[in-house]
């Protein structure tokens, strides 16, 4: 067997029912090579305390499900390794911006919310019966939107975004990607019913650019490539506004 | 507890669940949809799913060859209507999920394009690069969001069914932020809830894939069926099970054991050119596979992993700009997970479990024999899997029995009177005590003791190869566990709010329930099929006696009653299953 060493835990812990405050409290983790903060994680609820609570799912960094600050950094645990910290400590705390429901899981309805709202799905171009067969799409078109569309929710992007931190009506990185997603798609003719998202305040014209969005993202989608790009269309769709009808959107 | 009033509930937001949601919605725009997921929808393991969805979409394929290459795969034990219903209706679905956006990979022109997966005689997988059920669940999720009809509960967990007068009439559940015990009324259920591949220990499944609905459903008297069938994957990652998908062999790369030789040649599969070729060595069905590395492993021909046993999946010559292309997130997986560039090294990998491909049992319209209650997905048994499911048939199986699973249901919520308040009320108290009462235990032992007690159970008696001996240890020591389960578990945690250990403790219940219905059914089927191998001596198919489906039957405290019902057979009568041969090499899109 691989190599055991003995690493520090420090989880951030706060119970609704019983805290006034959040703590932090240590466990010392036996762990190999191998092994991702996650694993560590299970090892202290397994053998240690029971109690600890966090999400997970996947283990293989697709679900989303347990993006942590990790030494101060959005992360997701299955995806960082207790090797990289040893011999120091590792501190776990839950997503920044978020508020808190219990130890590091947080409250991700605001997201929800932000995501319904953006109208995550295909409003279609043109009526086509499913019987007649499929959209073409060429793989150049299908270039244009595929990166945007491989987000995995994780928030990670809004744990990084200052803007977000200081005012949570931005509707931020991930959901302004997604949106991108589906305005970029060759099979879909809603982005008149999209634009005035981007254009609101709290829409594409609250990012200021730090980019630490693309940085954290740990499934290369570039956020901040998206918010950009919609920059450019809303003030396009505030020119066109007054030369044509529906803004010059097609 | 908190009581609310609708028409359907459906549980499970992974594929399965949403496109039944959706289809619900369609279908009876003013019916109202509970959809509770004990996780937020885009989480469920379908976005784990990797290689594809099988549909017939080349002018070389035929409904035919994709009814066969299914039925042969299943070792004749699939249900022949359900499979015709199943390939007929699949190129319908798939384009579905193309006109809702999915991000399908595309030919030059446009048109989309099918890869090879194992035991398919023509290019039939529909994929969105390695990151099929990703982009499907992530579809369905978003296009989900459209329909006013479907109420999401995200982070409600499931735990029982209200039965009353014989019909489904209520849902319990866990509010896991708050601990709010939470009855749903209503008039029918659909159980969406995905596999038990949490029995065993090494697995190539989430976290979450406990068995919770098939052990709920199974608990109420609806058998599980051929629940002694589990797929292991060939390909997964030693030690953690990652799966590395089919996908990567359906490209073209290579097994070779430890001394560089492409073992599959041994076990039937050959000859190992011309390469690539369909249904032959690494394109071969993954029981075949997975029993040809345990074969290798006695023969001493794998190699030492700090994860354990492994051989090579060797993908180099496929190339940077394909595999970069084609195989993205598991060029990253092997990168992250065991320090391995799938450009310039093969990636070492093992069988793991993946796939149950028996649940709850059900009909082509996804009814199960509880009235009102539906299943769909890897929960259910709807007859297309047999002995051994064939790589992507379970995303195709999720739209197309989902949208049938939706219709229905709703239709039949429809057709019944609204339930009957205050019998359903009382269940659902008595119900919500039984819950409550595990976090009220003063003694008793730690989830985690018993559930590693139970993987190593599995793993030992009911893996890839069974024996009479051990399977009977295995039962026994399932049994034991369940007992120690019913004497107490002692949780440190016993406040309410989004209490994990106590979620833990009800699907550790559940899943050691599903694990026994697992060993007591393998060890009445006499005989070897599919993923079903024995080596004692019904090594062979047996197909006077055991050409059935097995049914496990819940009996309380006690070990589950095992019987048998008959196989639909319509078209192809149980032949040799063979594989390999000579051919011609594949043309590769």
């Amino acid at each position: 067997m691989a190599e055991t060493r003995t690493i520090e835990m420090e989880v951030l812990r706060y119970h609704p029912e019983s805290d006034s405050a959040p703590r932090f409290q240590s466990y010392q983790v036996p762990f190999t090579p191998d092994m991702s903060v996650l694993q560590g994680l299970q090892y202290i609820k397994d053998h240690l305390d029971g109690s600890l609570t966090f999400r997970w799912s996947c283990r293989m960094a697709i679900c989303g499900s347990c993006g942590h600050m990790v030494n101060g950094v959005p992360q997701l645990s299955c995806h960082t390794f207790l090797r990289d910290y040893f011999p120091a400590k590792v501190r776990v705390e839950p997503l920044n911006h978020f508020p808190i429901l219990r130890d590091l899981a947080i409250d991700q309805t605001d997201f929800l919310t932000k995501l319904e709202s953006i109208k995550p799905y295909i409003i279609p171009a043109e009526d086509k019966p499913v019987e007649s067969g499929e959209f073409l799409q060429t793989p150049a078109q299908l270039d244009r939107f595929y990166q945007f569309s491989q987000c995995i929710n994780c928030l990670l992007c809004y744990a990084a975004c200052p803007q977000y931190g200081l005012n949570s009506d931005f509707i931020g990185p991930g959901a302004m990607a997604l949106l991108h997603r589906y305005n970029a798609d060759s099979r879909d003719g809603g982005r008149a019913e999209r634009m005035p998202l981007v254009n609101e305040e709290e829409g594409v014209w609250s990012c200021t650019l730090v980019g630490y969005c693309s940085e954290v993202c740990p499934k290369g989608v570039n956020p901040a490539n998206a918010v950009n790009q919609n920059k450019v269309n809303s003030a396009l769709d505030y020119f066109f506004r007054f030369l044509m009808p529906k803004g010059g959107t097609r | 507890m908190q009581v609310i009033t609708t028409d359907l509930v459906i549980v499970g937001g992974g594929g399965a669940g949403l496109r039944a949601a959706i289809a619900a919605a369609e279908t009876d725009p003013g019916l109202g949809v509970a959809l509770i997921s004990k996780v937020v929808p885009m989480r469920s393991h379908t976005v784990a799913a990797e290689g594809g969805s099988a549909a017939v979409v080349r002018a070389d394929d035929s409904l035919d060859n994709h009814f066969d290459d299914t039925v042969s795969g299943g070792d004749w034990l699939c249900d022949q209507d359900v499979v015709e219903y199943f390939v007929a209706n699949s190129t319908r679905e798939m384009t579905q999920l193309e006109h809702w956006g999915c991000p399908w990979s595309r030919k030059p022109d446009g048109h989309i394009n099918v890869r090879f997966f194992g035991g398919m005689k023509v290019q039939r997988t529909w994929f969105a690069a390695d990151k099929t059920g990703f982009h499907m669940l992530h579809t369905l999720f978003q296009t989900s969001i459209k329909y006013p009809s479907i109420k999401r509960y995200d982070e409600f967990f499931c735990c029982d069914l209200i039965v009353e007068d014989g019909r489904v009439q209520g849902v319990l559940a866990i509010e896991i932020a708050t601990g709010e015990l939470c009855l749903f009324k209503c008039r029918a259920a659909i159980m969406a809830t995905g596999g038990a591949g949490r029995v065993y220990r090494q697995n190539t499944n989430a976290g979450i894939v406990t068995g919770d609905g098939m052990g709920i459903a199974y608990r109420h008297g609806v058998p599980l069926r051929d629940i002694e069938f589990m797929q292991w994957h060939p390909t997964a990652l030693p030690g953690t099970g990652i799966l590395i998908t089919e996908a990567c062999r359906g490209e073209g790369a290579i097994l070779t054991n430890k001394d560089g030789y492409r073992y599959l040649q041994d076990y039937g599969m050959g000859p190992p050119d011309p390469w690539p070729r369909p249904k032959a060595m690494e394109l071969g069905p993954r029981d075949r596979l997975s029993q040809a590395f345990w074969h290798e492993e006695q023969k001493g021909r794998t190699f030492s992993h700090p994860g354990g046993q492994a051989v090579n999946l060797d993908l180099r010559h496929l190339g940077a700009k394909k595999i970069h292309e084609r195989l993205p997130l598991i060029t990253e997986v092997a990168q992250t997970f065991v320090g391995v560039d799938a450009v310039v090294a093969p990636i070492p990998v093992c069988p793991a479990v993946h796939y149950t491909m028996g649940g709850i049992v059900c009909n082509v319209t996804t009814e199960t024999p509880l009235k009102g209650l539906y299943a769909v997905g890897e929960c259910s048994s709807v007859g297309i899997h047999g002995a051994n499911r064939l790589g992507s048939n379970s995303l195709a199986e999720l739209c197309v029995f989902g949208k049938p699973a939706g219709e229905n249901a709703a239709r039949y919520a429809r057709s019944v009177a609204p339930n009957s308040s205050a019998a359903v009320e009382k269940l659902g108290e008595a119900a919500a005590q039984r819950v409550l009462a595990l976090l009220q235990r003063e003694r008793g032992e730690r989830v985690a003791t018993l559930r590693d007690e139970m993987h190593e159970a599995m793993e030992t008696g009911v893996s890839i190869y069974r024996k009479a001996d051990t399977m009977k240890i295995a039962c026994d020591k399932i049994g034991q566990l369940r007992e120690r389960y019913r004497k107490g578990i002692k949780l440190d945690d016993t406040s309410r709010a989004f209490n994990t250990e106590w979620l833990s403790a009800i699907e550790l219940g559940l899943t050691l329930d599903v694990a026994e219905a697992i060993a007591h059914a393998a060890l009445n089927r006499r005989e070897s099929r599919g993923a079903h191998m024995r080596l004692d001596e019904y090594q062979e198919r047996d197909d006077t006696n055991f050409l059935k489906h097995s049914l496990a039957h819940y009996s309380g405290d006690g070990a589950p009653r095992i019987d048998f019902s008959p196989v639909t057979i319509t078209k192809s009568q149980p032949k040799l299953r063979v594989y390999g041969g000579e051919g011609k090499k594949a043309e590769m899109t």
